[in-house]
């Protein structure tokens, strides 16, 4: 089991307010993704959670128990650390084996349990070697073996991906999550990118500036962003913004409409701009248009275009896929 | 850039500085070689003739150099242990938080800073002194008898002033190393469950066998030659008991006024730093391998 509940969660450092007032339930089993913008608390959510950091006030709980003065290997939470953090004079087996020998079990149960994370991960052949004689993908794996090892109630990951390459990081998202729905062990897993977060969450938690802004599944978050923050974070090339009034609604502060549901129509349809940059990519090309006085928007074709620099265009927004909001950023639905 | 120029030029700027240090080196080592082969004795120095390997035989029997032997390792072992058996524990209570932390590690440097003959003279006038000394009178305020350290205890008299001078050079090695512990492995230790102690033994101890080779191995240098603290002290009395090997080669030629047989001694303590250094190295420098 590993439902973990935040209420009314506060952290300070001094007189700076890192955490204001979060609140969350996570189901168990569910992979949780925190995403945001450098600084905006995510990672020192994650480490309240740990235990890593005493929370200023609220309440965190596991399974329905106020876990805020537990300390943080009773809490039944393993966690992978942004650097790895292994122990550079263990081997493999050391590493993983160490939260074990510490819970001071017996040796061959120690011995089974190391063996069979091993194999989940492939790290088998590499158990006697010290962790600065693997790769970073290895060194990656050995610390996911280590917080597997223990059967805890939940994960946490802290951005442990960064530290990889891009194809790499491609792969192991790949066999996190399905590691993560092989065990059904409930995660939290903190990143900046998000396409880390749209590919691996079952829900998504946005924060900005120590609130939490939205919390919802990537469809959720990409179909119906609960206010401009949140519908500039999530996708990219990221959404266009223009003044409700320039665009004809005069009813609403800010019109939203994302590059690709804004359609590279016929002359004399939809909004007129002439073409400042365009990106071919070969199956996209994405352009940067300049529309006047509804500002600079991107548009994304698919397939190749011939328009290029100083060409006019006409875009017209699709009517269903465009985002309103209110003067305090909030959406307003129909 | 290593162009063929720049190194011409690199070397011919190096080869003062160079040369000049060979000099340095090998015209003593060179007049010590040729003095150990003398009998040469300031008393009657005239007399001087050529008598071959009869120094160092002479330095070698004498019941004297086995002594300084014994007396130079016991005083090298049990400075290193005091060192590092409390530099250790006070490196890690200089690197928790603690009000006027930088007043206290200034205090804690403060010894190395001092000269050998004054700290020498500082512990055997002020403190070790069995009439007026600070340790006497603690010692008559709780009804015991004052120890007579140079007396009764001459070894460890200066042992314990050389390892009051070395604690804190250890404990800054240490504690530099100990700021250098990665602070997420022991935020994943916690995680695992480690206590504060399990912490020490399997995380902190092992990232210090590194710095602890490096001590041991500087301090072994230094702790070969002790001489201020001794001459100051004791004299390298009472008998032999805190004659070191240094202290020794220095009676031969400045009490006894022999050169030969001091300068023969000379190279015998050559000869044992090289092999202190051996084992040494054989010992722990496999911790220096990265």
């Amino acid at each position: 089991m590993g439902q973990i509940t935040l209420q009314g969660v506060r952290k300070s450092f001094g007189p700076v307010n890192i955490i204001k007032d979060a609140n969350l339930d996570i189901e168990n089993g569910s992979f949780v993704v925190f995403v945001g913008p450098s600084g905006c608390g995510k990672t020192t959510l994650l480490r309240l959670i740990a235990g890593l950091e005493d929370v200023t006030g609220g309440q965190i709980l596991i399974d329905g128990k106020n876990v805020v003065d537990v300390p943080p290997a009773k809490r039944g939470l393993s966690m992978v650390f942004q650097s790895y953090a292994l122990y550079p004079h263990m081997s493999v087996r050391g590493n993983i084996a160490f939260g074990l020998k510490m819970a001071g079990l017996p040796r061959p149960e120690i011995d089974r349990k190391v063996e069979a994370a091993a194999a989940t991960l492939n790290l088998t052949p590499y158990l006697d070697r010290k962790p600065r004689e693997l790769s970073g993908g290895q060194r990656q794996r050995v610390a996911i073996g280590r917080a597997i090892v223990r059967e805890p109630k939940a994960f946490l990951f802290d951005e442990p991906l960064s530290n990889l390459d891009a194809a790499l990081r491609v792969q192991m998202r790949l066999e996190v999550t399905k590691l993560q729905k092989q065990l059904g062990t409930t995660a939290i897993y903190v990143t900046h990118d998000q396409v880390e977060a749209m590919t691996m969450a079952d829900k998504i938690v946005v924060l900005n500036a120590g609130r939490i802004e939205q919390y919802g599944s990537p469809l959720e978050l990409y179909e119906r962003p609960a206010n401009l923050f949140v519908a500039g974070f999530i996708g990219s090339p990221k959404m266009n913004f223009v003044p409700g009034e320039a665009a004809g609604e005069p009813g609403v502060a800010t019109l939203g409409i994302r590059p690709e549901h804004l359609k590279i129509g016929k002359e004399g349809e939809g909004w007129p701009g002439t073409v400042s940059v365009a990106e071919h990519l070969g199956r996209d090309t994405f352009l940067y248009v300049d529309a006047g006085t509804l500002g600079m928007l991107t548009a994304r074709g698919v397939g190749e275009f011939s328009l290029k620099a100083g060409d006019r265009v006409w875009l017209s927004p699709e009517p269903a896929r465009l985002h309103r909001f209110d003067k305090e950023g909030a959406a307003v639905r129909a | 850039m290593a162009t063929q120029q720049t190194q011409v030029l690199g070397r011919a700027l190096l080869t003062p500085a160079v040369a000049l240090l060979f000099i340095w080196m090998i015209v003593p080592l060179v007049m010590t070689i040729y003095f150990s082969t003398l009998h040469y004795s300031l008393l009657d120095a005239e007399a001087w003739r050529f008598v071959g390997l009869e120094n160092f035989r002479y330095f070698l029997t004498d019941p004297a150099f086995l002594t300084a032997l014994r007396n130079t390792l016991v005083l090298v072992g049990s400075v290193l242990a005091i060192t590092i058996l409390l530099g250790t524990p006070l490196a890690l209570l200089l690197d928790q938080q603690v009000v006027g932390r930088s007043i206290v590690r200034l205090m804690v440097i403060a010894p190395f800073f001092v000269m050998p003959t004054v700290s020498a003279l500082v512990w055997k006038n002020l403190l070790m002194h069995p009439v007026s000394g600070l340790f006497a009178w603690i010692a008559t305020l709780v009804g015991a008898t004052p120890i007579d350290w140079f007396n009764d205890a001459p070894l460890l008299a200066v042992i314990l002033i050389v390892a009051w001078q070395w604690l804190p050079f250890a404990t800054l090695i240490l504690l530099t190393a100990l700021q250098s512990q990665d602070e997420e492995q022991k935020e994943a230790a916690e995680m695992d469950g480690a206590s504060a102690l399990s912490t020490f033994i399997y995380l902190t101890l092992p990232h210090l066998a590194r710095p602890i080779t490096v001590v041991i191995l500087i301090e072994t240098i230094f702790l070969l030659t002790v001489f201020a603290e001794i001459f100051v002290t004791t004299g390298g009395g009472p008998g032999l008991q805190t004659t070191n090997i240094a202290f020794l080669i220095y009676s031969q030629a400045l009490i006894q006024y022999d050169v030969g047989n001091a300068s023969a001694g000379g190279l015998v303590a050559v000869v044992i730093a090289n092999i202190v250094a051996f084992f040494l190295v054989r010992i722990v420098g496999r911790n220096l391998e990265a």
